[in-house]
């Protein structure tokens, strides 16, 4: 892997930066070069957030992208403002139990999760977020399994007793993720 | 110490506290609230002393005290508030006192928005506030370089008893990278020497003022802090040069995170047989004049790329001194170039220019 760019976003809230820092964070801890660039405009509290990490062997040159080589999206206003900017043959992920549209990239790799039930399934509606962060590292490989699981207890380690169902939500996607895959 | 992934306005209050700064006044300001709100916390666990305010005017008059005392001291603002305490950093300029000032430019003029800008290189480098007097401005292009430079301009600020400015866009104070710290914390407090406010019990009494009546002594006065600014000019310039080795097509000038953007577009472009170089100031006062000049004399043409409209130029414009053409590109206002909109800047140059690159 060269380099890998991530755009992650939502409304303000569903937790694509936290998502984002889990990502640069165990990418980190693996040796690799990584930047965090939020969004951080007046549009943020309940608006859309996105956040670009970037993930390299090299040093990251610009950190912020506008053409990204993947896309998780957790609602409609962020897959209709980014959609289109995927690079061609990159990866669009979709929070499908909130985007009821398709997105009508052709060229690229087109994943729909239900994050939203399988967070519930995993025994917390409000961790769809790592969903799609599980279903994405299960999908490209871009860290290893374990190591988010990791930044999930570090993240949690104050408040422990939501460390099961936020690690459950990850797996949960992660195994989505690997069955889409396999399916390719 | 291991790698930590920080926000670039923490890692700058983490910076300050391993430099021995333990003393900072301030005022919240979008996009560098977060060094105070940093500060506020780390600083009462290092034994420290964290102001806020009632004002910009306040926090940079508060920073002139401490230092007259003798403390390492730390103000941060962004664009609106850096021009309210412009007024006071032309009497510690004066006072000649060793403080250090962070500027996490946001877009302008006016109150502007929150969004990145450079839009005050002009400010930091040229006319900060009334009087002669200079700063030394030092402009990261990284979380890693934020931290470096900030310890570096405490121990300028002392070397010289002289202000100095970190100078960074919105993104380097909100986004995260990875970031080392030096284990060793330097022990406060700083020399006092000969002029620092410590209490005149059996010595003779030391005043700090910059009221000078008398004009034989403030020409002296100004012509110390010129000789002073010299010494600066002659010892401290620092720059990046990027792919400069060779001839090269096209030498792009830039600093701070716009430098990055445009080593990305460069990168894109060499894959087409196109040699660009980057210059990066590091210090944009003194600016590294003879440096660039040597790297211009390599490039067929020059651009400066600055979220602004057209500031750093001025200098690339000093330092070419008519010996190639120079064209600009920037975006101000919040917005930031993309590579791609870097790519296409650099095409127009590349054109003008006669490069090009590989056969297509």
């Amino acid at each position: 892997m060269a380099s890998t760019e991530v755009l992650m976003a939502g409304f303000g809230g569903q937790g694509m930066l936290l998502s984002g820092k889990l990502l640069a964070h165990a990418a980190m801890t693996l040796g690799k070069q990584v930047s965090w660039l939020p969004s951080y405009g007046p549009e943020m509290r309940g608006g859309t957030a996105n956040v670009t990490v970037c993930v390299s062997d090299k040093p990251v040159g610009s950190p912020y992208i506008t053409r990204p080589t993947a896309l998780l999206v957790m609602n409609q206003p962020s897959l209709e403002k980014f959609g289109s900017r995927v690079r061609e043959g990159g990866l669009i992920v979709i929070n499908s139990s909130l985007i009821p549209i398709k997105s009508d990239r052709a060229d690229c790799k087109v994943l729909y999760v239900d994050a939203a039930e399988l967070a519930r399934k995993a025994g917390t509606a409000r961790a769809a977020n790592l969903v799609m962060l599980g279903c994405y590292v299960g999908w490209s490989d871009i860290v290893e399994r374990e190591s988010v699981v990791k930044e999930i207890e570090e993240e949690f380690s104050s408040k422990a007793k939501f460390i099961p169902a936020n690690v459950a939500a990850y797996e949960a996607g992660y195994e989505a993720g690997l069955k889409l895959r396999g399916g390719a | 110490m291991a790698k930590v992934l920080m926000k670039g306005n923490e890692a700058i209050g983490e910076a300050a506290i391993r430099a021995g700064c333990v003393h900072f006044f301030g005022y919240p300001i979008t996009p560098q609230s977060e060094v105070p709100e940093y500060l506020a916390k780390r600083l009462p666990e290092v034994g420290g002393r964290f102001v806020q305010a009632e004002s910009e005017v306040a926090a940079s008059n508060m920073i002139y005290g401490a230092a007259g005392v003798g403390m390492r001291v730390l103000t941060t603002s962004s664009s609106p508030g850096i021009s309210l305490m412009a007024e006071a950093l032309s009497y510690i300029a004066a006072c000649e006192l060793p403080v250090v000032l962070v500027n996490i430019m946001r877009a302008g003029p006016g109150l502007g928005g929150i969004l990145p800008s450079q839009g005050d290189y002009l400010q930091a480098t040229k006319g900060t506030a009334h009087g002669d007097f200079d700063l030394i401005v030092l402009a990261p292009d990284s979380v890693q370089e934020a931290v470096r430079l900030v310890i570096s301009a405490f121990e300028l600020a002392e070397k010289y008893r002289n202000p100095v400015m970190v100078i960074g866009d919105g993104m380097i104070g909100q986004m995260m990278e990875p970031v080392e710290f030096p284990d060793e914390v330097k022990g406060p407090p700083l020399d006092p020497g000969d002029w620092a406010l410590t209490g005149c019990a059996g010595r003779e009494k030391r005043i700090i003022n910059s009221l000078y009546l008398d004009p034989d002594f403030a020409d002296r006065h100004n012509r110390k802090l010129k000789a002073k600014f010299e010494r600066i000019r002659e010892a401290e310039q620092r720059w990046e040069a990027y792919n400069c080795d060779g001839p090269c097509d096209l030498l792009v000038v830039s600093f701070g995170m716009m430098s990055r953007i445009c080593k990305t577009a460069i990168e894109e472009l060499k894959a087409e047989g196109f040699k660009i170089g980057l210059f990066r100031p590091i210090t944009l006062k003194p600016y590294p004049y003879e440096a660039l000049r040597k790297a211009a004399d390599k490039a067929k043409r020059i651009i400066s790329i600055e979220m602004n409209m057209g500031q750093m130029i001025e200098d690339v414009k000093l330092a070419a001194l008519g010996t190639k053409p120079i064209d600009f590109f920037g975006m101000a206002g919040g917005l930031v170039p993309s590579p791609d909109d870097v790519v296409a800047a650099l095409r127009d140059s590349l054109k003008k220019a006669g490069a090009g690159g590989k056969a297509r």
